[in-house]
């Protein structure tokens, strides 16, 4: 099983500046538990609490993972994952 | 480190934030890679609709890296208005700011300083605002 992770520019010192890297998983939590083991760190990035980063948008193939099903999104061999930045701010000054 | 962009640019962006009043606006200007010159702008929908925070859509957002790789650019530069504050990037926009290589410009167009605007431009790096030179052309 492989699929491939596109990986922005602020992740990319965990990959070896590598754009895209390979990973397995049935789902993208396993997915992230493979990225992780592959490339230290990368998990803490994009996991808070064991749940995704507010500031990380996660995409399978063309849809946000939010509406499919967050971590527990199924997985399969072909598919590809897409990481970016969330672009937001603003002058409010809490979060 | 300082940003040059075209005063056709500059005055769009800040049109957009009084058309935008009292929401936020907000916007990216392209440029070939590694060129660092932004030539396209491209304003965005602030999906938060709201005069205290902005956000891309994360459609929009997905759509627009797909097209700045397939024409071999770059985000150059990402734009927000704030309407009733200065335009130095706020915790917030310093917490998100997740493109090391981008210049990050504010403006203002609150009303303490009307008819006068700023347009301000800013690295985030690691957390670390370093605001930059801004030179307007043509």
């Amino acid at each position: 099983m492989s699929i491939e992770v596109r990986i922005p520019t602020i992740l990319r010192p965990y990959t070896k500046e590598q754009k895209s890297v390979e990973a397995a998983g049935a789902t993208l939590s396993a997915l992230i538990t493979d990225l992780d083991a592959q490339y230290a760190g990368l998990g803490e990035r994009l996991l808070e609490n064991g749940a995704l980063r507010r500031f990380i948008n996660i995409y399978i193939n063309d849809e946000d993972v939010r509406f499919l099903g967050g971590l527990e999104a199924p997985l399969k061999d072909g598919d590809s994952v897409t990481i970016l930045p969330a672009v937001a701010g603003g002058s409010i000054d809490s979060l | 480190m300082s940003l040059t962009i075209s005063r056709a640019i500059v005055d769009a962006i800040l049109e957009q934030s009084r058309v935008e009043y009292p929401d936020e606006c907000c916007g990216v200007i392209l440029g070939p890679v590694g060129a660092d010159t932004p030539i396209r702008h491209l304003p965005m929908i602030n999906a938060a609709h709201s005069p205290t925070f902005y956000e891309f859509d994360p459609k929009d957002l997905l759509a627009l890296y797909r097209e700045v790789d397939d024409k071999d650019e770059e985000i150059v530069v990402i734009y927000h208005s704030h309407t009733e504050t200065e335009a130095y990037p706020s915790r917030t926009d310093i917490a998100y700011a997740g493109e090391p290589g981008a210049h990050y410009v504010l403006v203002s167009t609150r009303e303490e300083i009307a008819p006068a605007t700023e347009f301000r431009s800013y690295r985030i790096i690691d957390g670390v605002v370093t605001e930059e030179d801004v030179s307007i052309t043509g």
